[in-house]
């Protein structure tokens, strides 16, 4: 077998040196009424090249996006990922290492992970950022969590406009951790209802921008209302990328900030694995979950890096840890950061153009056929569009023809009568213009 | 920044290299050509939602970037570079297939909302993982969605809540038991699963003191109060902590299961079981599977894992959303919780984004199919084996707390050291001066000074040797008296010991902040 | 000045009149380490005698403090916030924790004297 170095020999005489007659007396402690015998069912070994074959044969099946355009969004977001960034987190010390428990030898993932830190606060405009969680959604719970911890208010308020997955994930979360959920309905925009949820018992409100719908909107107000009642704004981001062309959390008063950072380095890889962004203000530190990075120096007073404060975490603090999180999401962090430090400041500003325009320009070709209707009027690079027939009947004639059109709301708010006959579209860099008028084409001819 | 006090300097292949930050001659550089999009006609700007200026991050041309990150790489060891034998890690070789069939078209580049129709392929593929991991642990069902061990532990306890709950006995049964050598995984998530906790102490053995669990389970009097009736869950690693097989694991399940509890137990070192022994016929009611460790998907310097969850007849009813599901010929995906009741089924909730982290599932199926049923037997074995060998060759230098066999990984005590002036962290820092990645060290805690030893089933019989003579000999060095070399250590690393307390005290968590 | 009381738990407290100066003995000092951290409870908490009070942490270690008497907080240490060191190198001194208003004095008989408490660690290591 390819992957086990030790040979029959190799194994006798190790089983001499232990002075043990077999492998099976190694096992002696199992107890007798479990079966130990192989399960017959199993399928033997087999070779790189049949399993390539039997890979590829399951990936045949599949239409992939990197050949039908596609126009996907709702937290998960097709990029271009620069050739260097796939190789450079391919190199075998960043993705064979554990997690730093021995920083003099994991210095190289440290550091990154520092650059990271840095990278997510100037980004969000806060002070500091974790070294990850899991995704975007867990980074929301974790989020509420935390506004909890620091007001010990037992409420969270969640905008109707906050993806599913999100709000769900922190209801469940939530409802273990014996707290409240709330859904304050509201339209992409319009605060009102938020802001007349929030009371004395509200740890945080919880916003998305650009919202489940595309929508963006200015969330200062909301900020300065949660301030009043003594509560903290949650900012919620699914795509990083607006992040170079809005207004940064930070900027607009947020005290948490939790996002999914899929959309710098990383694949769509059907959902996972992603990288989970959380910022923060200095004061929330001590209730940040999970990894932190700081920079110190060696016995020499050299500058290097460790992991710190790490008296907030499970494996010190146990069941009074902050979280129960350990591995979180390294290597997407790592392929994050290396995507951010080659776009740098401008390129992310050039590259969130790029895609508001181009959703620009699908929008007004997509919406001047007949019985299609853009209901986001202010959006970065993804919209909602109202269909005259379901969506997700649309999408599945769509892809009938190779162009997957979008996400049918009904997917994510499958018991909303309301939007059942709606469509979340984005476009990105990787959709040309071209491609934007072969939509729009296959789209005027599955409704005519 | 405040705390440089010296300068680093390259020395031959040790090549030190900056932060990407406070660099100035690097403001203006990228490495991605894309053209400059007109915007000045959006809606946008009249609403006071954009930033004013592009955020102030630097970027590194493609040559720049590639050399920051190669020379930071060089100051990392991985598994690829050596023996890496952290215990409670399985820290075994990641196969370079399993990379190339995650990033293959029609996998790697899949939208998790395309049409169900456009995917099945992947539901297929998620469908064969389920059924090896099935046949593997022999339970009744599996969770692919947890996205970590912590996380798979945390569904599990969920689910075991809900199940209390359904049997109208959540508000009686708030105590979860955790053996005090477990991970600190364990109580954090039983304490956010809401959950109050209980310690139970090891035995002279290293295993659990089922005495003193009979004792918390059954109605027993400790310390004035009464206990019993009233225990949701036990969470048991097993092999546990000190390597060991809990050998009385079904009298403790059956005790349990009489008693009205649940049984979880922690997969973090299934790889000394897998294809030998099946978690189902334990007596196990849920267990979470690190593929990044038993089914050799990387570890990528602290994630991303994945953590499936498999579950016995009992629990299977309220796994999380989503949930794949066999219908004769339909493959279905569950995504809603009406969907899901229909079927007779009661999901805890939704956990995280989407189906799970499929480019982990992508690589653990092409690791399984590598190995066959038979090559994961043996690959358990030969841990088992490498392991037992470790321990053998060491014992007689070193002070194993317990008797032999050990299963996967092998624990030792620091009382060999004891006079010598040398402690485990010396011992473990010494290992890095010889190129050798150091054990897990002071965990679990019920052993002082512990080492862990997990070398797993990648490693050559030379590769073994060489760490048991590395060992060896800084073990002798030790009882030599020569306590200064391990102070000193490491010495030829690309840094001296740093100073954690001065990270604590005065934390620098980015660049340009202030100390906070 | 009044005579130092202990607890089991390693807190000491050194009553004033109705105000009671709060640390931790030099012993427990000593065990955790280099203390990098105490979170400190909000002046005018109300605190009951073996209730959790403060969390000191060391780089490794995480210990809850609790509290030797009942009362209401009527001050913090400050300086321990930029200096959490003091306690290291002056815990039953300049590394107080807190004072406490006692809401009941003759909580005291509960504390052990110095001796007393000395007795008791020589008994626990032994």
């Amino acid at each position: 077998m390819r992957y086990l170095p030790l040979t029959d020999e190799d194994r006798r005489a190790m089983l001499r040196k232990i002075g043990a007659a077999s492998v099976d007396a190694l096992f002696g402690d199992v107890p007798p009424s479990v079966n130990q015998s192989a399960d017959e069912a199993l399928p033997g070994g087999m070779s790189e090249i049949s399993v390539e074959r039997a890979l590829m044969s399951l990936a045949a099946r599949n239409l992939s996006p990197s050949r039908a355009p596609c126009f996907l969004g709702a937290g998960a977001y097709r990029h271009h990922i620069p050739a260097s960034v796939d190789h450079l987190i391919q190199r075998g010390e960043f993705m064979t290492a554990y997690t730093p428990y021995q920083p003099e030898i994991a210095q190289g993932t440290l550091q990154a992970l520092f650059e990271f830190q840095t990278q997510t606060a100037i980004l969000t405009a806060l002070d500091i950022a974790n070294a990850s969680i899991y995704d975007g959604a867990t980074a929301c719970a974790e989020a509420v969590l935390m506004a909890h911890r620091m007001t010990k208010r037992p409420k969270a308020i969640l905008s109707s406009a906050l993806h599913p997955h999100y709000a769900q994930t922190a209801r469940t979360l939530s409802e273990y951790a014996q707290y409240q959920t709330t859904v304050a309905r509201h339209q992409s925009g319009d605060f009102a209802p938020l802001i007349k949820a929030l009371d004395g018992d509200t740890a945080a409100l919880v916003v998305q921008n650009p919202d489940l719908f595309g929508a963006v909107a200015d969330l200062t107000p909301l900020a300065a209302a949660a301030h009043e009642a003594g509560a903290l704004l949650i900012y919620v981001f699914n795509e990083t990328v607006s992040l170079g062309l809005l207004r940064a959390p930070g900027d607009v008063g947020a005290d948490i900030t939790a996002g999914e950072g899929q959309s710098l380095g990383n694949p769509l890889s059907f959902g996972g694995p992603y990288v989970g962004l959380l910022a923060a203000r200095a004061k929330c530190l001590r209730q940040m979950p999970g990894r932190l990075c700081g920079m110190t120096e060696d016995a020499e007073g050299r500058a290097g890096f460790v992991l710190t404060l790490a008296a907030r975490e499970q494996h010190i603090r146990r069941e009074r840890a902050t979280s129960n999180i350990c591995t979180n999401a390294g290597l997407c962090a790592l392929a994050f950061s290396c995507h951010l430090t080659l776009l740098g400041g401008e390129g992310l500003y050039r590259l969130a153009k790029i895609n508001h325009a181009r959703a620009r320009s699908l929008a007004k070709r997509l919406s001047e056929i007949k019985h299609v209707r853009l209901t986001t009027p202010l959006f970065f690079n993804e919209f909602t569009l109202k269909t005259p027939i379901g969506g997700a009947e649309l999408m599945d004639a769509l892809a009938e023809k190779g162009i997957l059109g979008g996400v049918p709301l009904s997917r994510l708010l499958p018991d909303e009568e309301a939007h059942q006959k709606s469509v979340l579209v984005a476009a990105t860099e990787m959709n040309s213009e071209e491609e934007c008028a072969l939509y729009a084409e296959a789209l005027a001819a599955c409704l005519s | 920044m405040s705390v440089v006090k010296a300068k680093a300097e390259s020395r031959g292949l040790h090549l030190e290299e900056p932060l990407i930050f406070g660099r100035g001659a690097a403001r203006g550089r990228s490495g991605v050509d894309l053209e400059d999009a007109d915007i000045s006609d959006s809606p946008l700007h009249k609403k006071n939602l954009l930033r004013d200026k592009a955020p102030d991050l630097p970027g590194l041309s493609e040559p720049e970037a590639v050399r920051h990150y190669v020379r930071l790489s060089q100051k990392n060891y991985g598994i690829d570079s050596g023996i890496f034998p952290l215990g409670s890690c399985t820290m075994k070789h990641n196969p370079r297939l399993n990379e190339r069939m995650a990033r293959l078209v029609g996998l790697g580049d899949l939208h998790p909302l395309q049409p169900l129709g456009t995917v099945s392929g992947a539901l297929l593929l998620m469908e064969r993982l389920s059924e090896w991991l099935l046949r593997l642990t022999g339970m009744a069902a599996v969770s692919l969605t947890p996205r970590a061990g912590a996380h798979g532990e945390l569904c599990g306890m969920m689910a075991i809540r809900a199940a209390l709950r359904e049997r109208g006995e959540e508000r009686e049964r708030r105590r979860v038991l955790v053996p005090e050598s477990a991970h600190g995984t364990n109580p954090a998530t039983a304490a956010l699963a809401g959950y109050r906790l209980e310690a139970i102490p090891a035995n002279a053995e290293g295993r659990m003191d089922v005495k003193d669990f009979r004792a918390r389970l059954g109605g027993a009097r400790l310390g004035g109060t009464r206990l019993g009736g009233d225990v949701a869950a036990l969470m048991l690693t097993n092999p546990n902590t000190c390597g060991l097989f809990e050998r009385d694991i079904v009298e403790i399940a059956e005790a349990l299961h009489q008693a009205g509890g649940f049984f979880y137990c922690d997969g973090a070192n299934f790889n000394a079981l897998a294809g030998r022994v099946k978690p189902g016929d334990l007596g196990i009611d849920a267990m979470h599977i690190n593929l990044h460790k038993t089914f050799s998907t990387p570890h990528g310097g602290g994630g991303p894992g994945a953590g499936p969850v498999v579950f016995s007849e009992a629990l299977a009813r309220f796994a999380p959303l989503p949930a794949l599901r066999r219908e004769g010929e339909a493959l279905l995906l569950i995504e809603n919780r009406a969907d899901a009741e229909k079927r007779g089924l009661r999901p805890i909730g939704r956990m995280a984004s989407f189906h799970g982290q499929m480019g982990m599932f992508i690589r653990a199926l092409s690791y399984m199919m590598s190995l066959g049923g038979d090559g994961i037997r043996q690959a358990s074995e030969d841990a088992v084996l490498s392991a037992n060998y470790i321990l053998a060759s060491l014992q007689d230098l070193m002070s194993a707390p317990f008797p032999s066999p050990c299963m996967h990984e092998a624990l030792f005590d620091d009382s060999f050291l004891k006079g010598a002036g040398v402690e485990t962290l010396d011992f473990a820092k010494a290992l890095i001066d010889r190129g050798v990645h150091p054990m897990t060290i002071y965990f679990p805690l019920i052993v002082r000074g512990a080492f862990l030893i997990e070398p797993t089933e990648t490693e050559s019989k030379e590769s073994l040797d060489g760490f048991i003579e590395a060992m060896r000999s800084l073990a002798r060095a030790a009882l030599d008296g020569k306590a200064e070399m391990f102070k000193d250590a490491p010495r030829h690393a690309p840094r001296r010991r740093l100073n954690e307390t001065l990270a604590a005290r005065k934390p620098v968590l980015r660049w340009g902040g202030r100390e906070i | 000045m009044s005579a130092t009381l202990y607890t089991k738990q390693h807190e000491w407290a050194r009553i004033e009149g109705e105000i009671a100066i709060v640390g931790i003995s030099a012993y427990a000092a000593e065990q955790l380490g280099d203390i990098v951290y105490a979170d400190l409870p909000e002046k005018g908490a109300t605190v009951a005698r073996g209730g959790e009070i403060a969390v000191v942490e060391s780089v490794k270690a995480a210990s809850e403090i609790y509290a030797p008497l009942s009362g209401e907080v009527a001050e913090i240490n400050a300086a321990l916030e930029g200096d959490p060191e003091l306690v290291n190198r002056s815990p039953e001194k300049e590394g107080w924790f807190l004072k406490i208003r006692l809401s009941d004095v003759g909580e005291r008989r509960h504390l052990l004297s110095a001796e007393d408490y000395q007795r008791f660690l020589q008994e626990e290591s032994a």
